[in-house]
């Protein structure tokens, strides 16, 4: 123990300030075709993602928030490669994954996993919560069944549920242990990364709050690397080491999450923050909201210019016809936004 | 906050269960309220905490069976709601009090235009013209903030998008000009920024039109912002009545408590969150002991003999717990002992 810890203080010692890459995503995109008629003619496309590049740092968070339809499950998707990019490139602990064959990317798979939002639709009701756990084992891993089940009962420790419960059905189980069992299975296999996709969108208030401890404590236990996606600013706030925030398929902001939160520099980041209602009767009363017009516009005819002119409350006519390059405005704080005075 | 000495609505003890094949779930069990008239009174709890099974008592939305009102009262302007022939609460209901369902999709009719589906409202209860409704189903989209309202009344709810449905929505719970709104989870389905816009709304409205509103929610942040009081419910019964101010300041209730200490705002970033152990209580059986007391951090040997009922612990406030014989508390949001209380991880 003691002989790890020097090693981990040497690592530090030696790069202080630059943690490994473990994801880079370079110009992602992901569009849907629309087809019409018998004959499947393609009309159109959904642009779900639209040349989003961000890094993933080994063993932090990111948070990646939006409103519905801004195409953050898509990123995570594609991220696995559970959907083909359109263009652009995944590049995953040093290797691309677009270039990776059938056989190559069974190999990377087990060290990428995914945690979903609902908790009663993702685990199948007919397996029992030991063959749940179990699959990814067998999949993957060549183990007698007796390693396997001394897996999932270590496992289901992990997790913080009874080991003694491997025989029940998901149906026996609240909502808040269905997302560990989900958890469970999603670590069984000693990821790399996860990508937690809402994973306590579907969670009361008090049972929230225990599912994001666990998922902190297992970070710090195994290393572990998140995407973590949500609309709950509140919760990212809480959870993230950067944020990037999205809107109609494209990163408005990126930036570590207290440079975010206390310097907001986009209007949409703005605007999201001073939407989420702040628990506290006297600062609802006083602080001032910015209220957006109208909706999220189509990601299959997405406005001219900037995504977010159409709703945008400072926008000016340039940005109603120029698409806003991505800068980085200080180390770790990029914004697209033409509003926004370089420094 | 209005002091009205006759309030607009008055529950008591209102007790709903529902017969199932896995036995009686005990979904309501002795809720008494009053709403004020004008009043904006928040219902905070968790899913299965009864919130939405109250509202729709006591308005016998419930289907029975398996649903079974058993006791309880609910005076609005003289009558009682649960005793009335069916007749006469059908004027009540969409009449003088109007309601907001939580999925805009699932509760506007496809294959009805967004006018008709006005108009039908106050045909039933305030019948006139064609042309009239028709118009008075215009001046409402106006309300509400909806674009062209022109075009939109012959929009399907298919072709609006879900904060449009929501404001078609409260189109026609507003349509009777209703005493009193009950809007259960109106904004759990929408995102940030509309949720914002109907909370603006909302807010609007009721200052224009003075009508009470219940609005039922698990976000402790909207009822920060919106309602005069707030009512805690925790395994089908009222455990905290407090004015929002005084809640937020000094929760009573060790579940109050522990709801406000679990937001991520409450903790500092790299602490871990609070959280409040265990699992919400099995309704299945009748509640002879405190139902928050297997997960309270304060529990003692009275809580689980008896269950508390709710009492006034100051001329604003009621408290169903025990432990009010014992001095205050503290409040979950100032410092740390508060933290301390409510149970931290595991």
């Amino acid at each position: 123990m003691d002989a790890e810890m020097t090693v981990v203080q040497e690592q530090a010692a030696e790069a202080p300030e630059m943690p490994e890459v473990l994801v880079s995503v370079r110009d992602l995109k992901k569009h849907f075709p629309v087809t019409k008629g018998a004959l499947r003619r393609k009309v159109g496309a959904v642009r779900a993602v639209d040349g989003v590049s961000f890094d993933i740092m080994r063993g932090q968070t990111l948070g990646l928030v939006g409103e519905s339809g801004s195409g953050k499950s898509t990123i995570g998707r594609t991220l696995l490669r559970l959907e083909e990019p359109t263009e652009g490139t995944v590049v995953f602990d040093g290797g691309d994954m677009a270039e990776l064959s059938a056989r190559g990317l069974r190999k990377v798979r087990p060290r990428m996993q995914m945690v979903f939002q609902d908790p009663h639709a993702c685990l199948n009701p007919r397996m029992t919560v030991s063959s749940i756990i179990g699959e990814p084992l067998v999949e993957h891993l060549s183990m007698t069944s007796r390693e396997r089940n001394e897996r999932v009962e270590e496992l289901l420790g992990l997790v913080g549920l009874n080991p003694e419960h491997a025989n029940r059905y998901p149906h026996e189980f609240s909502g808040g242990q269905r997302q560990r069992i989900g958890i469970a299975r999603a670590i069984s296999l000693n990821p790399d990364l996860i990508v937690c996709d809402e994973p306590i969108a579907a969670l009361d208030v008090s049972i929230q709050a225990q599912v994001v401890n666990l998922m902190e404590e297992l970070q710090d236990l195994l290393g572990l690397t998140y995407l973590f996606i949500s609309h709950d600013l509140g919760m990212i706030r809480h959870i993230a080491d950067r944020v990037a925030v999205m809107y109609l398929g494209r990163i408005m902001e990126l930036a570590d999450v207290d440079s975010l939160y206390d310097n907001p520099l986009h209007p949409y980041t703005r605007a999201l923050q001073s939407s989420a209602p702040v628990p506290d009767p006297a600062v609802e009363a006083t602080r001032e909201k910015i209220v957006l017009e109208g909706d999220i516009p189509s990601p299959s005819s997405p406005p001219p210019g900037c995504v977010f002119s159409t709703r945008c409350p400072e926008a000016v006519d340039r940005c109603r016809s120029e698409v806003p390059v991505w800068r980085e405005v200080s180390p770790g704080h990029g914004v697209a936004c033409h509003l926004v005075p370089a420094i | 906050m209005t002091v009205d000495p006759t309030p607009v609505l008055r529950v008591t003890d209102l007790t709903t269960r529902f017969n199932t094949q896995d036995g009686t779930v005990h979904a309501v069990n002795g809720v008494s309220f009053d709403l004020a008239d004008g009043e904006v009174l928040g219902v905070v709890g968790e899913s299965g905490s009864g919130k939405s099974v109250t509202m729709m008592s006591l308005l016998r939305l419930i289907p029975t069976p398996p649903g079974e009102i058993l006791a309880g009262q609910a005076i609005f302007e003289g009558d009682d709601l649960l005793s009335m022939d069916l007749g006469d609460l059908r004027k009540v209901r969409g009449g003088k009090v109007g309601f907001i369902f939580q999925d805009p999709m699932t509760s506007l009719n496809p294959v009805v235009t967004v006018g008709d589906q006005i108009v039908e409202s106050l045909a039933v209860h305030q019948p006139g013209r064609r042309k009239a409704m028709r118009l008075r189903a215009l001046e409402l989209l106006q309300l509400v903030g909806i674009p062209s309202p022109e075009e939109r009344l012959r929009c399907y709810p298919y072709e609006l998008s879900g904060g449009m449905r929501q404001r078609v929505m409260i189109a026609i719970a507003l349509a009777c000009n209703p005493k009193v709104l009950v809007a259960d989870e109106p904004t759990t389905a929408l995102d940030v920024t509309i949720q914002a816009q109907i909370l603006e709304l909302v807010k609007g409205l009721r200052e224009k039109l003075g009508m009470a509103v219940i609005w039922i929610t698990h976000d402790l942040g909207v009822v920060a912002g919106l309602v005069d009081r707030v009512l805690v419910m925790y395994g089908g019964q009222i455990v905290e009545d407090a004015p929002v101010d005084e809640f937020y300041a000094q929760p009573r209730h060790p579940y109050s408590q522990g709801l406000l200490a679990s937001l991520p705002s409450a903790t500092s970033r790299g602490d871990k969150l609070v959280n409040i152990q265990g699992q919400p209580p099995d309704l299945r059986s009748a509640p002879a002991s405190c139902s928050f007391a297997p997960r309270c951090p304060h529990a003692f040997d009275r809580c689980d003999r008896e269950n508390p009922v709710l009492a006034a612990v100051s001329a604003t406030r009621k408290v169903a717990c025990w432990l009010d014989e014992v001095p205050v508390l503290v409040g979950a949001q100032s410092d740390e002992t508060a933290k301390g209380q409510v149970g931290h991880g595991r």
